[in-house]
């Protein structure tokens, strides 16, 4: 195991310790951060957005100060970054693969075992006299506080699940009120988790429609300007369903009737096919009953995927709702595709 | 608002009382207030707002929690369906 690199953008110096130097990280949000985070919520180089592993300083941290966990996707970084911007004190960031600490946790890379080793590679023991370390949260489902501390020496306390709440819970002695234990999961929150649901979304339909526009040309006489017309229909489903089950979705989740994802992207799918069908000049009764099917089928699978994304769903609970949507989703696009097919060759 | 709250009845959690020491600790992990301190005893209060997340389970040292924990993800288990080995939150890798 490295010790972190003084080469990142963020580091702004060295702290002479007992166990050597140790890079100080910037208490300043730099435009080249807010670039970076706006990149990685539409999807760009999201992956590869870490820092490395190991053990930082904030401010003029000395022996006694707090010691903060967290991971090394950078967005998750510099948001514990910006919260503790007025404390002193030490950050342990752990090898996630550069995933945030709550996904992380749940694949174990959060762990036990990963902070047991970060805490005796950065020989954290010889630069602090206490021996307290403060977890998010939400890194509960991947580390066993009781074995961490037989195995460290050091005792895992759970901080807020808001970095932001981290100075109000060292000022309460290390107490977290009870609305600093729940996640919520809040409209900003899901606005910004909308463009990573329309992308997937986007790059899953574009092959799609370049499939049904090869369609309409071969079926269309090989005409273009027919298969551009003929094309228009499934166009404007595909991107309906995408608007429907990707942004609207998301974004009026706690208004939609129903609790299975699903539900509420059947609910808006059939709402915006409702909207879609008058635009749509001269359809027959076949393109209506397509519209009318297929796009709250793709919508109501769409929204399904946002489960991942959401905060408060379980696995059995998407298991039962995959066990009745999923084929009901299937069935409904095969079923107005069917119908699209029929119309168009007999158009 | 109200917490939004998803199926009913499908959570696998239990609480084992005469394992229970009363520590605490789950309810200070838990993000979904599921268990609640009742004169002075742990119990389940709120079972459907469980999201099978397993922090009460993994940081209990009595097991006193059980839960079969995993990720609420659509995607990730249509990955697995296709034996792809990509999940949820890790895309590409």
């Amino acid at each position: 195991m490295r010790p972190p690199r003084l080469d990142q953008p963020f580091v702004t110096g060295v702290i002479k310790t007992a166990a050597g130097p140790v890079p100080r990280v910037s208490k300043v949000f730099s435009g080249t951060d807010r670039i970076g985070a706006f990149k990685v919520r539409w999807g760009i180089r999201r992956t590869r957005y870490r820092v490395d592993a190991g053990l930082y300083a904030i401010g003029e941290p000395t022996a006694e100060s707090p010691v903060f966990v967290t991971a090394n996707y950078k967005l998750t970084f510099d948001l514990l970054r910006r919260a503790i911007a007025s404390i002193d004190g030490w950050i342990l960031v752990l090898d996630t693969l550069g995933i945030n600490v709550w996904c992380a946790a749940g694949k174990g890379t959060f762990g036990t075992d990963e902070l047991v080793e970060r805490i005796e590679a950065s020989r954290l023991a010889g630069i602090v006299n206490h021996r307290k370390l403060i977890l998010p949260q939400l890194g509960g489902p991947g580390v066993a506080g009781h074995e961490v501390k037989r195995r460290s020496g050091f005792q895992v306390v759970y901080g807020p699940v808001e970095a932001e709440e981290i100075p109000l819970f060292l000022e309460k002695g290390l107490k977290a009120k009870e609305r600093m234990r729940r996640k919520d999961f809040g409209f900003m929150e899901r606005l910004a988790l909308v463009p990573m649901e329309v992308v997937p979304a986007v790059r899953l339909g574009l092959p799609v429609a370049a499939g049904l526009f090869a369609l309409c040309f071969l079926l269309g006489g090989l005409s273009l300007s027919r298969a551009l017309e003929c094309f228009a229909v499934p166009a404007g489903a595909i991107g309906t369903s995408i608007l429907a089950g990707t942004v609207l979705t998301p974004v009026l989740l706690p208004w939609l009737p129903g609790r299975a994802f699903s539900v509420k992207g059947l609910v808006t799918g059939i709402l915006s096919a409702l909207l879609l069908i008058p635009l749509v000049r001269g359809s027959g009764v076949l393109e209506t009953a397509f519209l009318l099917v297929s796009i709250p089928a793709m919508s109501a699978y769409l929204a399904m995927n946002f489960t991942g994304s959401s905060t408060f769903t379980s696995l059995s609970g998407v298991k039962k709702e995959m066990r009745f949507a999923l084929p009901l989703e299937i069935g409904g696009v095969g079923a107005g595709l069917l119908m699209w097919i029929i119309a168009l060759l007999g158009g | 608002m109200r917490p939004m709250v998803y199926l009913k009845d499908v959570v696998t959690l239990t609480h084992i009382p005469e394992l229970c020491s009363g520590c605490g600790i789950c309810l200070s992990v838990c993000p979904r207030e599921v268990l609640q301190r009742l004169n002075g005893k742990v119990r389940i209060a709120r079972r459907d707002a469980c999201i099978e997340c397993g922090a009460c389970q993994r940081n209990c040292p009595h097991g006193a929690v059980t839960v079969k924990a995993g990720v609420g993800c659509a995607s990730a288990l249509i990955n697995q369906m296709l034996g792809r080995k990509k999940a949820c939150c890790v895309v590409g890798d």
